[in-house]
């Protein structure tokens, strides 16, 4: 779109048949409804050079025509016209046309404005005692989201975050944490192929006054504030960001469970025997915070350390990590503590430090994991560190798996047991909650 | 039945502005066609493939197959420059 637009390049854009609507949808929100674009089977990866030349041989999957006439004619024959002038404002109203509760409980589904699970249907009066859990005035502008790059971003009001809210079940009293969340405008509903979820993680006094759970049963369905603040923040993804379809804003290939509520949890900061994770990020321990985490799809897990073999056990459960994930260590306190006796990691750093150490591979074998390919690769071939130092390893040294400042350790869990696993994600923000009490 | 009124939960998108498409070319004999690569599963090998099917059926058209310079996810106008400057069209690809 950029060559066309911006550089006057006649372009087609080719295409995996997977995306046909993703793709029509994008060109259509970026104002270039009739851009080139043509369509081969899916997939691409691992197809050898004779099923690749088949494809450009043969039919768009889509329109049933000749590739390479599309090809030629979408480069060669006038494609707009009198839409090449069009302008539009596309609104959308503060209030649903009145109708019975059943009714509007099945064009809230029809519509996809939910997670497919039963919601509470957002009336005035349920929305305007949602708002009196904050000071900010309903028509402010929190922040704005889109499912994916080259999506055009929506915005959302203070009204529009507690219209969710309330969809999710939340309480008055978590509306804060929740503004927080959707302050930081990171999206729960990627659109990645890779099925991404989002993980929440909440630092602060403010756990106490809402019953978040840090311990037993955290990340599962065992507290209605993580439920509800956790679900909000999906509903308000899919929402707030103009839609989560599958085939059209939507492409994760497997979808993810952790969707649901987005791993939303309090970090048991009494049990810690470290700092708090959002003390880490320069906020203060008396001060409450969001912190928020993408690309959340892998998980390992193990029992506690063992007293002879726990580095290998570690280094196992790393390497079985994409490298693409960098891990976050989610510590039951028991485990927390066995970090510190038996490593001697008195500080997080220095656990973070020996992670970073520990979780390596040979050069060769990284660089050829496809997500690697797909995104590391391209920035260390233009120089960008530490790739580029990496690259230029030989295929059999051992290099580092992750950047240090991409691994993380959080400490939850309610010592009914040493359990800790790692969630292979990416850390996008902090945000502080007492601005929007 | 009594009729409830409920609110909208989606956020406010932005207007859209119709931008022209670049004009096209009347043909594609002795033209330079860039074949961009964006890196991403395998699709620089598909473009090969592609550029093959040019020296076949079109060996008027010069072809330059061309990586981005980095992720598909980072703007590239030092590539597009290029293209500009020394291309006549360009096929990018392939998109997932």
């Amino acid at each position: 779109m950029t060559l066309e637009a911006k550089y006057g390049v006649p372009t087609v854009a080719m295409h995996t048949d997977k995306f046909d609507r993703v793709v029509r949808s994008v060109a259509e929100v970026n104002g270039m409804p009739d851009l080139a674009q043509v369509f081969v089977p899916q997939p691409i990866m691992g197809k050898t050079p004779g099923e690749l030349r088949a494809y450009v041989d043969g039919a768009d999957p889509i329109t049933g025509r000749i590739v390479m006439q599309e090809v030629v004619e979408g480069l060669t024959r006038p494609r707009d016209g009198a839409r090449a002038s069009l302008e539009y404002d596309r609104s959308t109203p503060r209030l649903v046309e009145p109708d019975t509760e059943e009714n509007l409980h099945r064009l809230f589904l029809e519509r996809n404005w939910t997670d497919n699970l039963p919601i509470v249907l957002p009336t005035e009066e349920r929305v305007a005692a949602m708002l009196a859990g904050t000071r900010r005035k309903p028509d402010e502008v929190v922040g704005r989201m889109r499912s994916t790059h080259f999506r055009e971003y929506w915005q959302y009001t203070v009204e529009k975050v507690a219209v969710n809210a309330v969809m999710a079940g939340a309480r008055p009293e978590y509306f804060p944490v929740i503004l927080a969340i959707a302050a930081t405008g990171v999206t729960a509903r990627s659109s990645s192929s890779s099925a991404m979820a989002s993980m929440v993680v909440v630092n602060g006094p403010i756990r106490a006054e809402i019953g978040m759970n840090a311990g037993t049963g955290a990340m599962g369905p065992y507290s209605h504030a993580n439920a509800t603040i956790g679900r909000a923040y999906g509903l308000l993804s899919q929402n707030g960001q103009g839609g989560s379809v599958p085939g059209l804003s939507y492409m994760g290939n497997q979808g993810n469970s952790y969707a649901y509520n987005s791993v939303t949890f309090a970090e048991n900061e009494e049990r810690s025997p470290w700092e708090p994770f959002h003390v880490q990020h320069g906020l203060a321990a008396s001060e409450s915070a969001v912190s928020v985490f993408s690309g959340v799809r892998s998980t390992a897990f193990t029992l506690g350390l063992r007293e002879k073999h726990w580095r290998e056990h570690v280094r196992h459960l790393l390497r079985g990590m994409d490298p693409h994930g960098p891990p976050a260590l989610l510590l039951d306190p028991i485990a927390a503590r066995q970090f510190v006796d038996r490593g001697g990691f008195g500080k997080k750093g220095a656990l973070i430090d020996w992670i970073y150490d520990t979780a390596r591979m040979r050069a060769s074998e990284y660089w050829d994991y496809q997500l690697i390919q797909n995104y590391v690769y391209p920035r260390a071939t233009f120089g960008e560190e530490p790739w580029a130092t990496n690259l230029a390893a030989a295929p059999d040294e051992d290099i580092p798996m992750f950047r240090r400042e991409d691994i993380h350790v959080i400490v939850v869990g309610g010592e009914t047991n040493g359990y800790w696993r790692i969630m292979g994600c990416n850390y996008q923000k902090t945000e502080p909650v007492d601005a929007w009490r | 039945m009594s009729k409830l009124t409920v609110l909208d939960p989606t956020g406010y998108p932005p207007k859209i502005a119709a931008k022209p498409l670049a004009p096209r070319l009347d043909t594609l004999n002795g033209r330079t066609l860039y074949l961009v690569d964006c890196r991403f599963d395998d699709s620089g090998l598909f473009l090969e493939q592609m550029r093959a099917w040019f020296a076949e059926h079109m060996p008027g058209v010069t072809t330059v197959l061309k990586p981005i310079s980095s992720v598909y996810l980072v703007d590239d106008p030092k590539t597009w420059e290029e293209i500009r400057a020394r291309g006549h069209a360009a096929i990018l690809g392939v998109g997932h």
